[in-house]
């Protein structure tokens, strides 16, 4: 009893992170189902077929690479603009200061789906046709604010005087950007980067509204919970699971390895 | 930035150095600023306007629709619509309640007492991200499914008798229930709880719960005069990264639910892409925007944290 009440916090966190990974674990075991029917909804048998062949489904690889294009394109733009506008925030003082940061703090203390329907007011009143265009609008829209926070927070963390000492280095301003702001700021901007990709990887609702018949990744899995799950949905589910935490795992060690050797010097 | 700044001439370098920014160097923000304030205006401002104006159309789809002033739209569509309003948060704010509940003790562990685990367990809970959310709520209804082993042990250990009793779910069955849904809102929005409480819980000075021992507080006091208190910031922020997105969503409430579970998402949602009621559906979209906003005004303001905005 002693020990329960000694440890209840560490037994309610570990609760808490299996109801986090219990459906990641589903997906991964329901990847080697043999299903009988169309869904994908209880198990009846172990079977690699969805494995060898996960492109195998009419659309389904076509849908995600069209989500990778998308996803690649919005965070380029939402990444440019919003480290631009991080940087403004920050560094400088100039009027419209407070507009402008209420400005970029709206749209994430907004129900997307207000979002996505004004978008398709505008597009509807404006005759644009939905497509490959809108959704890449949108995503860019809505990525932009979290750009900015995550670029702004480092940003704010940093030290004005490195920038002052390279000045005092006779540093030229472009010199003292690229090789002095530019670096400290850079997990700021992957952050930033990183966030995008996954919110316009994985954007279903604003996507649903403004993609008119054009079949993003998360529309298809939409579409197939209707006419039914392939079991190539889990296989590919599983890979991103997978490579998500090869690429964080792999991040980590390298930035354990730098540590260590920038300690000598 | 100013690429050309040529040095200043010997003449003026023997001068103190004056800061006075040309106006060109004054210009930067406003440069910088301008393309992403720009996609802003048009594609965030620009269509509330046009929703805003949508919203008091009136007119068909074959016909076309005209700006008439027709407020009387924004009452209708409240009066339809009210239940799928409440209910929306409802379910919200219970999910919002249980993320705290299931989403503290989590941070708590990752920020104080994982030691060098820390690392893999927020890798643990970034990572189900990266499986498409779609993905991970359709895995729910494997989970959730009837006669299925959830449903057969809590059957057994008739809690869905009581749950069944209080309106939460129905018979013996979880799937198509407002249980399924909170428990997707819940789930998918766990995440966006967890980390703003880690993020405020790891920046606390473990010295101060030394300090509160040292002081006779027992682990309950410190937690509830120190360690609380000082996680408020990420309370706070936590709390509305999971309210206002599951306040609009309708993805839990269609793939979990049933027509009885329907939220003001579903509504919005069948009113724009399938009803094609664009009056309608915008004047919805505006009063949830409308409700959301104010509640998250007052809470923010009651919580004390107006710096967060």
């Amino acid at each position: 009893m002693q020990w329960l009440r000694r440890n209840l916090v560490v037994i309610a966190g570990l609760g808490t992170l299996a109801y986090l990974i219990v459906p990641n674990v589903v997906v991964t075991v329901f990847s080697f189902n043999n299903p009988n029917g169309r869904f994908n909804y209880a198990w009846q048998e172990f079977s690699l077929d969805a494995w060898k062949d996960p492109c195998g489904v009419a659309d389904l690889c076509g849908s995600l690479s069209l989500s990778l294009q998308i996803a690649a394109w919005s965070t380029l733009g939402a990444t440019v603009l919003g480290t631009m506008i991080a940087f403004a925030l920050v560094r400088y003082r100039f009027r419209a200061r407070g507009t402008i940061n209420s400005l970029i703090f709206l749209p994430m203390a907004m129900p997307e789906i207000v979002m996505a329907a004004s978008l398709l007011a505008l597009f509807l009143n404006m005759g644009v046709e939905l497509g490959f265009w809108t959704i890449l609008i949108a995503h860019v829209m809505f990525c932009l604010s979290f750009v900015v926070a995550a670029v702004k927070a480092r940003v704010l963390s940093m030290d004005p005087r490195l920038e002052e000492a390279a000045r005092d280095l006779y540093a030229g301003p472009v010199q003292t950007f690229v090789r002095v702001t530019l670096p400290i700021a850079a997990p700021g901007i992957a952050a930033g980067a990183l966030l995008s990709f996954a919110l316009s990887f994985d954007d279903f609702i604003i996507t649903n509204f403004n993609s008119g018949n054009t079949v993003t990744f998360p529309m298809f899995v939409w579409g197939s919970a209707q006419r039914g799950t392939p079991v190539q949905i889990n296989v590919i589910g599983t890979a991103m699971f997978a490579i998500a935490v090869i690429v964080v795992v792999a991040g980590q060690v390298i930035s354990n390895r730098r540590k260590k050797t920038a300690l000598p010097h | 930035m100013t690429v050309t700044e040529a040095p200043p001439p010997v003449a003026a370098a023997a001068e103190p150095p004056v800061h006075k920014p040309s106006v060109r160097r004054k210009l930067v923000p406003y440069w910088l600023l301008l393309p992403g304030v720009l996609w802003l205006l048009v594609f965030f401002v620009l269509p509330m306007v046009y929703q805003a104006s949508t919203s008091v159309q009136t007119g068909s789809l074959e016909k076309g629709f005209e700006v008439t002033w027709h407020f009387q739209t924004y009452w209708d569509a409240f009066r339809d619509y009210y239940p799928q309003f409440l209910r929306s948060l409802l379910y919200a704010g219970t999910a919002t309640a249980l993320c705290l509940l299931l989403g503290y003790p989590l941070a708590y562990l990752i920020a104080f007492k994982a030691g060098r685990w820390r690392n893999v367990l927020l890798i643990l809970v970034i990572a189900p991200f990266f499986t498409s959310f779609l993905i991970r709520t359709l895995a729910w209804k494997t989970i959730l499914a009837d006669g299925g082993p959830v449903v057969e042990t809590l059957n057994t250990l008739h809690v869905l008798d009581i749950t069944s009793w209080l309106g939460m779910t129905e018979g013996d069955r979880l799937l198509a229930t407002p249980l399924a849904v909170v428990c997707g809102l819940t789930y998918n929005f766990l995440p966006f709880m967890i980390l703003p409480l880690y993020t405020s819980l790891e920046r606390i000075d473990t010295r101060l719960h030394e300090a509160a021992g040292d002081l006779y507080a027992t682990p309950a006091t410190t937690f509830r005069k120190v360690t609380f208190p000082l996680s408020m910031p990420g309370v706070v922020s936590g709390t509305l990264l999971t309210f206002i997105p599951a306040s609009g969503d309708y993805v839990n409430a269609e793939l979990l639910g049933s027509t009885d579970t329907r939220m003001i998402g579903n509504v919005i949602q069948s009113q724009y892409l399938r009803i094609l009621d664009y009056p309608t559906a915008a004047a919805l979209s505006f009063i949830l925007m409308a409700v959301v906003l104010i509640m998250v005004t007052v809470y923010i303001r009651r919580a004390g944290t107006e710096d967060l905005v």
